[in-house]
């Protein structure tokens, strides 16, 4: 399994975490490239369906990042979704679908491009360590 | 006791029906089959005396209520006024479209531990007297203490007497202070794998009838996550990792607004402890937020508010 290299879902609001994620791009700083992004407006957007959806497909990670709390760009979106990812991963954990490990919350400024390749390295990391994630992943044939 | 709360019931249904107060009464009349209850509305004066109360009304009949018109008078327990509060505070029905008949409640009967302890015997008939149960069958008598057969929730309901109501039918039961999470604990303390196999054992009957969804009152949505097709987030086989998501978003579905009045678990055909999930979010949430469902009646649900100091444990 030495070659293996995690799959990880990450999905980041566009005012903040993705603007942070262009700036760590622009300046250089070097990360993992075992991300891959999907810009969602604002972290109040994830449903805990798509989550789920992305254990499903087979993703060893996933990653949810937005706006410190207080700077949302919809003033309050980031206030709600707190209480929802505290609930969801506790109750993922708790059921055992998701071990610990496997999913992570930041909250990134799009001025903090250090802390986004500092926290994209922790992730991978910590994604790594749980190794790859199989009991989730649907074993039969999905009808498109 | 029970006898009681028929007559006050009946009592007050034809009052409320004969002033033309309310338009029709939810509430139970006897069932068909021992240890089973139906929901009833009566409408005429004298459709109230067919109203009853024993220990087998279980059903929670808030489920009734969602965008009904017209004013309807309800009997309710404590679990079925806290769901009545969620109700009014989601705008399903107006207050002023309820009369609420709060019966301070002294737990259901577990029919399932009852048939447990008569190996395999049929029940015809049953009696019940004060706490004391009499069952019958072809060639038998039992007699049980009720209160030793109570359903799972409602040997660990802290709120059995009505949260709101219009006419409280009888002196309110006292509150039994109890730990209501110890089980919950027990789970929470496995290692994951084994946190894993727990729920895969636990849910491996599920045969995704959903009777657990339709006999609860939270669950109103016009179209079901589950029957969402375009895009379709839940699978409709039933292949594990389809029936995990179901329970996982079933039981995330009624976070903060669960009641624990145990409709789904009694409305389950395979047994199915699906309280389990259900009673962690409702854990978390009165941890983290001080937040009991129904409970409160001016405050917003916990996911439809915020406090700019809620505590972030999921960071890191």
């Amino acid at each position: 399994m030495s070659d293996w290299e995690p799959r990880i879902i990450a999905f980041l609001c566009n005012w903040c975490s993705y603007g942070a994620a262009d700036l760590a791009g622009v300046s250089r700083f070097q990360y993992p490239p075992n991300i891959r992004v999907i810009r969602v407006p604002c972290s109040g957007r994830i449903n805990p369906k798509f989550i789920l959806a992305a254990f499903r497909h087979g993703v060893d990670g996933v990653w949810v990042s937005g706006c410190h709390p207080g700077d949302c760009h919809y003033i309050e979106g980031n206030f709600y979704a707190r209480r929802k990812f505290a609930l969801l991963k506790s109750q993922l954990e708790y059921t055992g679908i998701v071990e610990p490990g496997r999913l992570h919350f930041s909250w990134i400024s799009s001025a903090e491009g250090t802390k986004f390749a500092e926290t994209a390295s922790h992730v991978v990391e910590s994604v790594k360590a749980a190794g790859p994630a199989q009991h989730f992943v649907k074993k039969q044939a999905e009808v498109a | 006791m029970q006898q009681s709360y028929t007559e006050s019931i009946r009592e007050a249904a034809k009052r409320l029906l004969s002033e033309k107060r309310v338009e029709a009464v939810i509430g139970f009349r006897k069932g068909t089959i021992p240890f089973m209850n139906e929901p009833f509305l009566a409408r005429t004066v004298e459709q109230a005396d067919l109203l009853i109360w024993d220990g087998n009304c279980a059903m929670n009949l808030a489920n009734y209520l969602p965008k009904r018109t017209g004013s309807v008078a309800i009997t309710a327990k404590g679990c079925d006024s806290r769901s009545i509060v969620i109700h009014l505070l989601e705008n399903q029905i107006k207050r002023e479209q309820l009369y609420i008949l709060g019966i301070p409640c002294r737990g259901m009967t577990d029919k399932r531990k009852i048939a447990d302890n008569l190996n395999g015997r049929e029940i015809i008939e049953v009696e019940e007297t004060g706490e004391k149960l009499r069952v019958l069958g072809r060639d038998f008598e039992q007699s049980f203490e009720r209160t030793e057969f109570l359903e799972e929730n409602c040997a660990v309901c802290t709120h059995k007497n009505p949260v709101l109501c219009d006419e409280l039918l009888g002196e309110p039961v006292e509150e039994q202070q109890i730990d209501r999470y110890e089980e919950i604990r027990k789970i929470e303390a496995l290692p994951p794998e084994q946190k894993r196999l727990f729920f895969d054992e636990l849910i491996q009957p599920c045969i995704r009838c959903y009777a657990c969804r339709n006999a609860c009152p939270a669950c109103y949505c016009p179209t079901c996550f589950v029957d969402e097709s375009k895009p379709q987030w839940v699978g409709k086989t039933t292949d594990p990792t389809d029936t995990r998501t179901f329970h996982f978003l079933r039981a995330f579905h009624v976070a903060g607004r669960c009641t624990d009045c145990g409709s789904c678990e009694r409305a389950c055909p395979v047994g199915i402890r699906v309280r389990l999930f259900t009673r962690k979010l409702e854990k978390e949430v009165k941890e983290l937020y001080g937040y009991e469902a129904g409970v409160v009646q001016d405050e917003r649900p916990p996911l439809d508010a915020f406090r700019p100091d809620d505590p972030e444990p999921f960071l890191g």
